[in-house]
């Protein structure tokens, strides 16, 4: 039971030194941002989680593709769908910092932008999915769109906001973060608390999902 | 006359421009505000319990629903 869990009370450790040290712990004072810069530790990490679940996800509809396991479909589904839950907390979280820093909900910043249709890209893989009926069909033509949604995420989200002017920071070089905005101590918590931590959580968010459409796929094939 | 009252204005004038540039000069220096007034009084404490609270709910459903659906899954096999 230990031994096969001890991730979800890892998630849970993380999180719970992320939301102590994340407040407690000093941060750099910088002008504008001030106490704000403590957002990183959560708006920041949910586009970390993002990427990994899209990651995830198009490994498994490539696994689908090469074996037609319908298991496969089912996974690369719900990790599409936790990174696209994170992916709106992240814009909704990063609108309200902006608010508050750029001075605008949204300034149709090139990279709100580029975020923005990169969820509405992922968003049409769950219409596709829905819209056929014949499970086989619905799995292998989403699975090869999951491979088309990914490919975007390149021009969306990693390529041209390291390409153009921004308000966000790390401006022509890392699209989330200027290095030289945070210090040490924020490093640690942020690679080793809050990253982790939040993805462990999306992981097993997703699971507990694959566990239920699995159940009823069994249901489905067995009456 | 008239001279000497706009030279006083010009004078005055000049004494203000500097308190303005020494103004924004002070203005550089300031450092960008941090709340550290709130973390002095402790009220911050208060924010990181509300935070912990709600995680720990979080996870409570969490596990409470892991462990509704292990039972199905054990069921139903």
């Amino acid at each position: 039971m230990f031994l096969k869990n001890w991730w979800k009370l890892l998630s849970f450790f993380l999180l719970l030194y992320t939301f102590t040290a994340g407040f407690l712990g000093k941060v750099p004072a910088k002008p504008i941002l001030n106490e704000t810069i403590r957002n990183l530790y959560f708006h920041v990490a949910m586009w970390f989680g993002m990427m990994i679940f899209f990651i995830v996800s198009v490994i498994y509809s490539i696994k689908y593709l090469r074996h037609n396991r319908a298991s496969d479909d089912i996974y690369a589904m719900e990790f599409a769908r936790t990174g696209i839950v994170f992916g709106l907390l992240g814009l909704i979280t990063g609108s309200v910092w902006a608010r508050y820093t750029w001075g605008d909900f949204w300034s149709n910043d090139p990279k709100q932008l580029g975020a923005a249709i990169a969820l509405l890209i992922y968003l049409a893989y769950f219409v596709l999915r829905n819209s056929l009926t014949d499970i086989d069909k619905s799995a292998r033509i989403s699975a090869v769109y999951n491979v088309f949604a990914f490919a975007m995420l390149f021009p969306t989200i990693w390529i041209i906001p390291r390409l153009v002017e921004s308000l966000h920071p790390g401006g022509m070089g890392n699209p989330a973060l200027d290095t030289k905005d945070i210090d040490s101590r924020m490093r640690v918590i942020f690679w080793f608390g809050a990253i982790p931590g939040w993805t462990l959580l999306g992981v097993w968010i997703s699971t507990l999902r694959i566990r239920l459409q699995l159940l009823s796929l069994k249901h489905e094939l067995h009456g | 006359m008239v001279k000497s009252s706009s030279r006083l204005y010009l004078s005055v004038f000049a004494m203000m421009l500097s308190v303005i540039v020494h103004a924004q000069d002070s203005l550089k220096n300031e450092k960008p505000q941090m709340a550290d007034a709130l973390r002095s009084n402790g009220k911050i404490y208060v924010v990181v319990v509300v935070l912990v609270i709600i995680l720990i709910g979080l996870f409570l459903y969490l596990v409470n629903t892991d462990k509704k659906i292990s039972r199905i899954e054990k069921n139903i096999k």
